[in-house]
């Protein structure tokens, strides 16, 4: 059995393809669940399709893909919070219509520039073989510092996430805390788009944090629950992709979506008992 | 004595719809003040001007002698309508609590030495210690108002607004919760406070404010809720009893109550009498 978990690390792909894997399902374990009780689950999968624009143009236009497509992330999000904050506009609308441009933006620059030598299946889908200890280590990086961001803004971040307008009313810089988050989420995202793909991130950012919801009502256990179910989908997800021969980021995905199913039939069934022993006693 | 809340011939609408016109008004520190008229009156809305939330199309608002544009400061502090509250976000009533030292409290994700002392205070102070580990969503409607004025009193404020502090919690824990208002009020705190309960007002509240787009009157109970006063406020037929010390507030009944529609309410039985 163990040598079946280890027998893959032999290869040197596999190796930085499983600890991105293990950084990256951590991270949106991490920052899904302010995603989730937000209720901005649609701007996870709005944002990882804006960078996508993003990451062509940055191809394109000879820059660094890692921060053209950080700035065109960080930006759209900015555009997001100001168009809803300074229009009528709602957040599901705005959502829609900036980040649905920006992806259109990176088909029409494919589709203009055909002579493109780079895949760009592997942002869309994910491509873990191509991870290389560069890669790593930026992901390495981006963790640390959202890890960071997100310890020291830990309280204004949980005020501002239950309630924003009161946490303004007490004090709160609400609004470096949403431009600080905006900028979390980008990064997280655009060091997760290379090894989950552009389609898959969205699920990576909601799956880990809505599974730990179901599991506890606690704020700090449902951070732990949901990092830790992300970085062992992770790990998991590349040790059955490499003996399936299935793709990566649509093995942690799965992964992560039958757990959430696990918790939903186990939570749904407590429930029950727990109302029927009500029943009981009454 | 400076007033802590002041307010100049404010005016408030979004475009051409005023909500309230010409409102001038000032609080003292240590009163204890309720804004009673009936829904789309404007009483949220001033609450939401006075915490900075809206800014006044025209007039000029204080706070503490100073003029009010955007942030406010710690010294205020706000408890929203219950029904606004996410019951189902994941935190405890002592996370809620510290909330409300946020901006003042370092960056650690755990409360300091200090923080955790105030806590304690507060919870005990409102009776809530028991509950500080338990989920918001299973406390009663009256543990969870004090839960939320826990995180208000806090920061040891001197104005603390309130939006229905009374509302979905049954008479007897709207006295009491009203009733700690008017303590806090004793000790120098301001509580200017909106609510749907005229009688509730009258029995507890020593400064009323009847509002309709403006204000119609204010001042102690006794001399603010007239029939008058009231059919201005409410655009109804009020009626005003006052028996034994007591003010006693209620609309009149509709002519054709629901006796003339339903002269047979228990379906077999007859009704012995009709209401005079």
């Amino acid at each position: 059995m163990i040598d079946l978990l280890l027998n893959p690390f032999q290869f040197e792909f596999f190796r930085n393809g499983t600890l991105a894997a293990v950084l990256t399902g951590g991270l949106c374990g991490l920052i899904g669940v302010y995603i989730v009780l937000r209720g901005m689950s649609y701007i996870g999968h709005g944002l990882s399709h804006a960078i996508f624009g993003g990451a062509v143009l940055s191809f394109v236009m000879g820059w660094n893909f890692y921060l053209g497509a950080g700035l065109w992330g960080f930006a759209a999000a900015l555009l997001i919070n100001q168009t809803v904050r300074r229009t009528k506009i709602n957040a599901d609308a705005a959502i829609g219509v900036i980040t649905t441009a920006s992806f259109a933006t990176g088909v029409a620059i494919i589709s203009r520039y055909r002579h493109f030598t780079r895949s760009f299946d592997a942002a869309l889908f994910g491509n873990i073989l191509g991870v290389t200890t560069q890669d790593v280590a930026i992901v390495a990086g981006v963790a640390i510092l959202v890890s960071g961001l997100i310890f020291v803004l830990y309280k204004p971040l949980l005020f501002t996430t239950f309630d924003s307008q009161v946490a303004k009313v007490y004090g709160v810089q609400t609004e470096w805390v949403d431009t600080l988050f905006a900028l979390a989420l980008a990064a997280a995202l655009i060091a997760s788009m290379q090894i989950l793909g552009v389609t898959l991130i969205a699920a990576a950012l909601v799956i880990p944090a809505i599974t730990a919801r179901l599991t506890t009502d606690s704020f700090n256990q449902m951070i732990f629950i949901s990092t830790l179910l992300g970085a062992l989908t992770g790990f998991f997800g590349m040790i059955l992709s490499f003996y399936l021969d299935i793709s990566s980021g649509a093995m942690i995905v799965l992964l992560q979506a039958g757990l959430f199913v696990f918790a939903l039939v186990i939570t749904s069934l407590q429930k029950r008992a727990a109302r029927r022993l009500i029943h009981t006693h009454v | 004595m400076k007033p802590i809340v002041e307010l100049e011939n404010v005016t408030f609408g979004y475009g051409a719809m005023p909500i309230l016109e010409h409102v001038s008004m000032h609080l003292h520190p240590g009163q204890f003040a309720a804004l009673v008229g009936p829904s789309g009156a404007g009483k949220t809305t001033l609450l939401k001007l006075v915490l900075g939330i809206l800014t006044p199309n025209r007039g000029q608002i204080r706070i503490d002698g100073k003029a009010r544009n955007g942030y406010t400061s710690a010294a205020i502090s706000y408890v929203p309508q219950l029904e606004s509250v996410d019951w189902n976000f994941p935190v405890t009533v002592e996370q809620v609590v510290l909330m409300g030292l946020t901006r003042s409290s370092g960056i650690w994700p755990w409360p300091s030495r200090d923080d955790a002392e105030r806590l304690a205070a507060i919870l005990d102070q409102l009776e809530i210690r028991h509950l500080a580990k338990r989920h918001i969503r299973d406390l009663s409607g009256g543990q969870q108002q004090r839960a939320f004025l826990a995180r208000a009193l806090i920061t040891q404020p001197d104005l603390v607004v309130l939006d229905e502090p009374t509302a979905g919690i049954d008479v007897r824990t709207a006295e009491n919760i009203l009733h700690m208002l008017g303590h806090l009020s004793q000790n120098g705190i301001t509580i200017l406070l909106t609510t749907h309960d005229l009688n509730a007002a009258a029995a507890h509240v020593p400064w009323v404010i009847c509002l309709r787009n403006g204000i119609v009157a204010q001042g102690a109970p006794e001399e603010v809720f007239t029939v008058e006063n009231l059919n201005k406020t409410y655009d109804g037929d009020m009626l005003v009893i006052r028996q034994d010390g007591m003010l006693f507030v209620q609309q009149k009944p509709h002519p054709h109550g629901y006796h003339d529609l339903l002269p047979n309410p228990v379906p077999g039985e007859v009704p012995t009498q009709k209401p005079a």
